[in-house]
C-alpha cells in the first residue's frame, strides 16, 4: 500500500514535468500549427542557466528566475528570427528547421558550459524528507515539483479560460484563418504563444536540474515522451497536456501513436 | 585509368614500409568517453594516461609515440567508427581508452581481426577473460566482476543476511552482480537491472524500501551512481540501510558531485589514493599537481595502462611488429604499478589484491577515502579457466 502511494506521487511528478513541457509545445502546434522540435533545447537552456546563476548566486530561487528569464528571451528571438519564416511553410520544413536548432543549441551549450554534465544539489529548504503517512517519507523536492506543476496548471487553466488573451488563444486553436479574419493581428499573438512555450520549458528545466543532471541533449530524451503526451492527450489540448502523463500505459512502455498522428492538423 | 590507378595503390603500397623508419613514434589509438553523462571516467583515463606521456617527453619507455585521442560518447556505433579509421587510416600500432564494456565487445575483436595490440585500462567484461580471450588483448586493470566479488564476500562478513542489488543493463553491470553473488552467502531479496545512463531511481527506490533488505549493493557509474547517491540518501534510507557499493561510485571526481550524501559509505577498489608504496606517492603528487585535483582510480588505471606500455616497448626497443615479443614483454608487466603488487594471469587480466576503503571528510573538508582494509589478497577472475591462452615468454 505504502509503495503504491509511493510510485503513484513518483508517477505524479514526472507526469508534472512532462505537462510543463507538453503543455508549452501543444500551444505552440495547436495553435500556430507549427512542429517545434527545439522545445526541449529551450528546456535544457532552462537547466543550464538555473544551474549557472544557482552557482554564481547560492540562491535556487534566482537559478529559476534566471531559467525562466532566458528560456524566454530564447524563445521571442529564436520565434523572431526563425519560426516566424516557417509558419506558411509544409510540417516537413519546420521539422528540419527545428532539428537543425537542436544541433545549433547542443553545439551552443557545449561551447558555452563544456561537455561534463553538471550535478545541481537540490536546494536547502526542499532537501530531506516529510512523512506522507507514517512510515511513508517522501522526498520533499519531489513534493515540490508536483505543488508547483500543480499551481503552473491552474495558472494555466485561468489564463485560458478567465482573460481575453486566453480567449484569443482559445479562438486560435479552433479557427485560425477566422481569428485573423475578425482583426486579430496573430504576429503578436504568435510570438507571445511561443514565449509562453519557451518560459514553460525554461522552468522544467530548471525543475529538473537538481533531479537529473544538467548536460548537453538532455533535452532529445524527454522530448520524445512529451510528443506522445500531447498525442495522446490530444493536440492543441491543455486539458490533453495534463490528463495525458496520466494515461501513459507505464513508465517504460512503449507509446502507441494513434495512426494518423498528426495528420489533422 | 584503371591500369593507372594499379600502378599508384602499388607504388603507394610499396613506398608506405619505406616511409615508416625507425624514427617514427609508435602510434597509440585512444577511443574513450569525454562528452555527455559517462565523461568523467575517460577524462580521468586520458589524463592519467597523459601524464605518464609526459613524465616521458612524449616518450614511453624511452620510445617516441604519438597518442590519437577521440571520444565516442558512450555510442557503440560512434566508437566502431573511430576504431576503423584508427586501424585502417591513421595506422595505429596500439590502442586503448575504452571505458564501457558494450563498447569493448564491439571493437576489440575488430582490433585483435586486425592484428593490433589492445590494452585495457578499464572495461573487462568476462568474455574477453574466459572463451574469448586473445594473445593481443590485455586488461591492466580488473575483470569486470573483480571489485564486486570483493564487496560480496566483505557484506557477507558484516553479517547482512539479505541484499538487494541494482546495476545498469548491460554486460558490465550483469557481470557485476553475477560477480557479487559469487561470494555473497546471505539471500538476495531483489535484483533490478536498470537502463544504462538513467537518471532518475524514484520507483527502483520505492520498490527497495517495500523489499526492507539488511544491505543494498549498487554498480551504478559515472553519472548514474552520483544521482542515485544523491536519491538513495533524499529519500531517507541511508540511514534505514547500509550501502555498499565498488569504487567506481565513491572515486574522488564523484565524491565531490554526491557531496555527504556518500560519507561513510563502504567501497571496494584495487588502487587507493593513501596506498604507501613509491610509485603511488609520486603518481598522486604529480597528478594533483598538473591538474589540481585528486586523481581517481581510473586515472590511476590511465597511468598503469600507459607504463605497461612504457615497459614492453622498452622491452622490444619500440619494435611493435615483432608481436610474439612484443605481447611476451607485456605479460611480464615490468614495471611498478601504482596499486602495488601485480602480475597478469594466463588470460592476461590481472592478479591482484581488492582493497576496502571508506569514504570519510578530510582535513580540509572534502570527501576522500581512507584504506580500512584487504578483502582479497592475490585475486583472479572466475573465467581464466575457460581461457586457453598459455604465456609465451616462460
Amino acid at each position: 500500500m505504502l509503495l503504491f502511494l509511493e510510485q503513484v506521487l513518483n508517477g505524479l511528478q514526472l507526469g508534472v514535468m512532462l505537462f510543463l513541457l507538453a503543455a508549452g509545445l501543444t500551444l505552440v502546434f495547436g495553435i500556430m500549427g507549427l512542429i517545434n522540435l527545439a522545445h526541449g533545447s529551450l528546456y535544457m537552456l532552462g537547466a543550464f542557466l538555473c544551474a549557472s546563476a544557482l552557482a554564481a548566486s547560492g540562491s535556487f530561487v534566482v537559478g529559476v528566475l534566471a531559467a525562466l528569464a532566458g528560456a524566454a528571451l530564447a524563445g521571442l528571438v529564436i520565434e523572431a528570427s526563425i519560426m516566424r519564416r516557417l509558419y506558411a511553410r509544409g510540417h516537413l520544413d519546420q521539422v528540419l528547421a527545428t532539428f537543425g536548432l537542436i544541433l545549433f543549441f547542443n553545439e551552443a551549450v557545449r561551447i558555452v558550459w563544456g561537455p561534463r554534465p553538471l550535478f545541481v544539489d537540490i536546494p536547502g529548504a526542499l532537501a530531506g524528507t516529510v512523512e506522507i503517512l507514517p512510515g511513508a517519507p517522501y522526498p520533499l523536492y519531489r513534493l515540490a515539483i508536483i505543488v508547483a506543476g500543480l499551481a503552473v496548471a491552474a495558472a494555466l487553466w485561468w489564463l485560458v479560460q478567465r482573460t481575453r488573451l486566453g480567449m484569443l488563444i482559445r479562438a486560435g486553436a479552433a479557427d485560425r484563418e477566422m481569428l485573423g479574419a475578425l482583426g486579430v493581428d496573430s504576429r503578436h499573438l504568435y510570438a507571445g504563444v511561443f514565449t509562453l512555450g519557451a518560459l514553460l520549458a525554461g522552468l522544467a528545466g530548471a525543475l529538473a536540474g537538481p533531479l537529473f543532471a544538467v548536460q548537453v541533449g538532455m533535452g532529445e530524451n524527454i522530448l520524445i515522451l512529451t510528443f506522445v503526451v500531447i498525442v495522446i492527450g490530444g493536440i492543441g489540448s491543455i486539458r490533453g497536456a495534463f490528463a495525458g502523463p496520466a494515461r501513459r500505459p507505464g513508465r517504460h512502455a512503449g507509446p502507441r501513436l494513434p495512426a494518423d498522428g498528426a495528420a489533422h492538423w | 585509368m584503371r591500369q593507372s590507378l594499379i600502378t599508384l595503390m602499388l607504388v603507394l603500397a610499396t613506398a608506405l614500409p619505406l616511409g615508416a623508419g625507425a624514427a617514427d613514434p609508435v602510434r597509440i589509438g585512444m577511443i574513450t568517453t569525454l562528452s555527455g553523462g559517462g565523461s568523467s571516467l575517460g577524462v580521468d583515463v586520458r589524463d592519467g594516461f597523459m601524464l605518464a606521456v609526459e613524465q616521458g617527453d612524449g616518450r614511453l619507455g624511452g620510445v617516441p609515440v604519438e597518442v590519437l585521442v577521440e571520444d565516442d560518447g558512450r555510442k557503440v556505433g560512434r566508437a566502431v567508427q573511430i576504431a576503423q579509421r584508427m586501424l585502417q587510416r591513421e595506422d595505429a600500432d596500439i590502442m586503448t581508452g575504452i571505458i564501457w564494456s558494450n563498447l569493448a565487445l564491439a571493437v576489440v575483436p575488430r582490433v585483435a581481426r586486425n592484428d593490433t595490440f589492445y590494452i585495457s585500462p578499464n572495461a573487462g567484461p568476462s568474455q574477453f577473460a574466459g572463451k574469448d580471450c586473445h594473445a593481443r588483448y590485455f586488461n591492466v586493470a580488473w575483470q569486470n566482476d573483480n571489485l564486486h566479488e570483493a564487496m560480496g564476500a566483505y557484506v557477507s562478513d558484516q553479517g547482512h543476511e539479505t541484499a538487494y542489488l541494482l546495476a545498469p543493463n548491460y554486460p558490465a553491470g550483469k557481470d557485476a552482480l553475477a560477480g557479487f553473488k559469487r561470494y555473497y552467502e546471505g539471500e538476495v531479496v531483489g535484483e533490478v537491472y536498470t537502463k544504462l545512463g538513467q537518471l532518475d531511481y524514484a520507483a527502483e527506490l520505492a520498490a527497495l524500501r517495500e523489499a526492507e533488505p539488511d544491505s543494498v549493493y549498487f554498480f551504478l557509474p559515472g553519472g548514474m551512481g552520483i544521482n542515485f547517491i544523491k536519491q538513495y540518501a533524499q529519500a531517507g534510507l541511508k540511514e534505514q540501510t547500509p550501502l555498499f557499493g565498488p569504487a567506481f561510485s565513491f572515486d574522488e571526481g564523484i565524491l565531490s558531485a554526491t557531496g555527504d550524501a556518500a560519507l561513510g559509505v563502504i567501497n571496494s577498489s584495487q588502487w587507493a589514493i593513501d596506498l604507501d608504496n613509491a610509485a603511488n606517492r609520486q603518481f598522486v603528487e604529480a597528478f594533483q599537481a598538473k591538474h589540481e585535483r585528486r586523481p581517481s582510480l581510473y586515472a590511476s588505471q590511465g597511468y598503469d595502462a600507459a607504463r605497461l606500455i612504457a615497459s614492453a616497448l622498452a622491452a622490444v626497443d619500440g619494435d611493435v611488429d615483432d608481436a610474439r615479443a612484443f605481447r611476451a614483454a607485456l605479460e611480464a608487466a615490468d614495471f611498478a604499478s601504482v596499486r602495488g603488487g601485480f602480475r597478469f594471469n594466463h588470460n592476461h587480466h590481472p592478479i591482484q589484491d581488492i582493497y576496502v576503503r571508506e569514504v570519510y571528510r578530510t582535513d580540509d573538508g572534502t570527501l576522500s577515502n581512507r584504506t580500512i582494509g584487504k578483502a582479497f589478497e592475490d585475486h583472479a577472475d572466475a573465467y581464466a579457466g575457460e581461457c586457453g591462452l598459455s604465456p609465451v615468454g616462460g
